[in-house]
């Protein structure tokens, strides 16, 4: 108890430091994974994506990130075995934060496909099981996770296969595509309205003071996607298309329209990964407040601060504008094989699925779904090109990445532990 | 920072745009014959041997093609259409182009004079055999919107449509070629024997390039039939 006393405001500054760190790391990297795609496919320019990667991420980190948030501050580890040491939770959280953005940094300078969630539960795995006890993780949660990680890319996969294929059916090999286009992209464009104003209602504005039932949050979803299928069909209307003869594909024009729907969908991307990768930087630094506000008492009830929430966006945003906009950039040239019909298809199944996570409270991988979803939209026949051994290297930098990140842990954590300790 | 993603590295470049800048090399190498046989009649071995030397510039440049896109098509890609219809388009592809040069290779070589009476009939016989190479070159062209489509029905009935095209015009080659023979046939004895086996020989040629054509659109056939 006395070294929180006597170090407490520290300790809680050190940790805020680390936890904007994290969360810039994953403006400056993660964030590009999600916003390359409408780039990519020439949706959007690299301005435009910033911007609404801001004002996005920044929402759903706010709004809907709590869930996931409090999953990793107090889900893994089973705060009961540490009603008598809450110091050793505030190191192992550091040392947790510090491992997931040391080994990020690593893995990204060599470019393996690692990801913030990996590392971060592995790394606060590690600490609790060897740092502490065994018994101290709640390892049927943390098997939840681990299972979800497998089966969200399967699930984004199946749900980019059915919108890509709903999209041919519909509109492709009709007659009039372009026309087809303008009528059926709203319903989509409803369908990505309907799920962000859903997740916020439900899980958003609990810490403004509004709780609203399920009913209500269904009725706001409606509302919300009408809205957004309306705007979307004025921006359509806008659309000349040109003489098919200046056309050096003849679903130039279609693609036109979808493109104004993947400005909709990089919006519900950008709120989804918010939404669950702000936890990885934020949820140790709410642990760490709950302990040392509560003068040493681990409680597994207290809700996480908005402040926290705000930080991590803010962490988030200048990650964005320091460096993430060139991740960017390099990565929209690279993906020009997606075109926005299909870009659009994967982009609203990641997002549907990450934010379905984030309301579940389950920490996800955003690249990986999104991914997942790629090779959904591949399997419609859709994309002239996917290159399987990434894949490959995916599953590998799993079975990398857990131990990497759980032994630098537990390295930070004895190392914390003789600094303040002895 | 390595801005090298997982995400972006997913993304390999589609082998179509390639493949089909490959038939644009092969085709405008047929297209060459054109001027190359008008030049052999009027006897202006000059530009003869120019043409030629650019018929077969072309067809090595497109023969580099085919080399980098084999070499850039690894085993680990998933792609729309399967990896050995994709080098079976690019050889049939490829056979095109080898044609064309052989048969320009041998008019050059031999420096062939063609017989007043069959120039007309040589006219319409090669222009017919480069009109198929064409209409394979549009086919090609189709694969990207087949793509685009995810293999979609109407599009399928389009590339239908168009094969059906160039069988006819394969037939219509078919077709001048007998005639052509016959023409001569009619007149072989006032020849000097070898000129008149080669001739055979050229006229064989020209219909195995209008062959070759079809057997491209034969193999799209087979990729869009999945």
């Amino acid at each position: 108890m006395e070294i929180i006393a006597e170090y407490g405001p520290l300790l809680l500054i050190v940790t805020a430091c680390f936890a904007f760190f994290m969360a810039w790391g994953v403006g400056a990297n993660d964030v590009a994974n999600a916003m390359g795609t409408s780039v990519g496919s020439k949706a959007i320019t690299i301005k435009q994506a910033i911007i609404i990667a801001m004002i996005f991420e920044f929402a759903g980190a706010s709004l809907a990130g709590g869930e996931v948030t409090s999953t990793i501050r107090k889900g893994i580890i089973d705060s009961n075995v540490l009603t008598d040491s809450p110091e050793l939770l505030i190191f192992g959280m550091m040392s947790s934060l510090l491992a997931a953005a040391i080994w990020l940094l690593i893995a990204t300078a060599f470019g393996w496909p690692v990801s913030t969630t990996h590392s971060i539960v592995g790394a606060i795995v590690g600490f609790a099981a060897v740092g502490i006890s065994v018994d101290a993780v709640a390892w049927s949660k943390v098997g939840t996770i681990v299972a979800s990680w497998v089966t969200s890319p399967l699930i984004s996969g199946t749900i980019a296969f059915i919108l890509f294929k709903s999209v041919q059916r519909l509109i492709l090999n009709e007659n009039d595509p372009f026309e087809k286009a303008k009528t059926f992209v709203p319903f989509y464009m409803f369908l990505t309205g309907l799920l962000i104003t859903m997740v916020t209602c439900l899980k958003g504005l609990k810490h403004v003071g509004l709780d609203l039932s399920m009913t209500q949050s269904a009725i706001y979803g409606v509302i919300g996607g009408l809205i957004v299928a309306i705007i979307g069909k004025i921006l359509l209307s806008r659309i000349e298309p040109k003489p098919i003869e200046q056309l050096g594909n003849r679903f130039d024009n279609v693609e036109k329209v979808f493109a104004v729907l993947m400005v909709f969908t990089a919006c519900a991307m950008a709120f989804a990964h918010g939404s669950n990768d702000v936890a990885n930087a934020i949820g140790p630094l709410a642990a760490v407040v709950g302990v040392i506000e509560h003068n040493g008492e681990v409680l597994s009830k207290s809700s996480t601060p908005v402040w926290i929430l705000l930080l991590g966006g803010a962490g988030i945003v200048v990650g964005l504008a320091t460096l993430g906009y060139r991740v960017i950039a390099t990565i929209g040239k690279k993906i020009t094989e997606l075109t926005p019909s299909r870009g659009f298809a994967a982009e609203l199944a990641a997002a549907a699925t990450v934010v379905i996570a984030s309301g579940m409270g389950i920490p996800v991988s955003t690249t990986h779904t999104l991914v997942g979803a790629v090779l959904g939209v591949g399997m419609a026949r859709g994309i002239g090109a996917i290159d399987l051994k990434v894949v490959g290297t995916i599953f590998t930098s799993w079975i990398i990445t857990l131990p990497a990140g759980a032994g630098l842990s537990i390295l930070f954590f004895y190392i914390l532990q003789g600094i303040f300790v002895v | 920072m390595a801005p090298s993603s997982t995400f972006s590295r997913l993304f390999s470049h589609s082998p179509i745009r390639p493949l089909q800048q490959h038939m644009s090399k092969v085709n405008s190498c047929s297209l060459k014959l054109n001027e190359f046989i008008e030049a052999s009649f009027t006897k202006d071995w000059q530009k003869v041997e120019s043409l030629y030397n650019e018929i077969r510039e072309i067809e090595n440049q497109a023969d580099d093609d085919k080399k980098n896109i084999r070499l850039n098509l690894p085993k680990s890609l998933f792609m729309p259409i399967s990896r050995n219809d994709l080098l079976e388009l690019l050889s049939k592809q490829d056979n095109v182009a080898n044609t064309a040069k052989d048969i320009a290779g041998i008019i050059l070589g031999r420096k062939m004079q063609t017989p007043e009476q069959l120039q007309e009939p040589l006219r319409t016989y090669i222009s017919a055999s480069i009109k198929t190479v064409e209409e394979a070159n549009t086919v090609v062209h189709e694969l990207d919107e087949l793509i685009e489509t995810g293999f979609g029905g109407r599009e399928v009935e389009w590339i239908e449509k168009l094969i059906v095209r160039l069988e006819e015009l394969e037939t219509e080659s078919d077709r001048l070629q007998v005639l052509i023979r016959s023409s001569l046939h009619d007149i072989e004895k006032e020849l000097s024997p070898i000129d008149v086996m080669f001739f055979y020989k050229i006229f064989e040629l020209i219909g195995n390039l209008a062959d070759a054509a079809q057997k491209v659109g034969d193999q799209i056939h087979v990729i869009v039939a999945r």
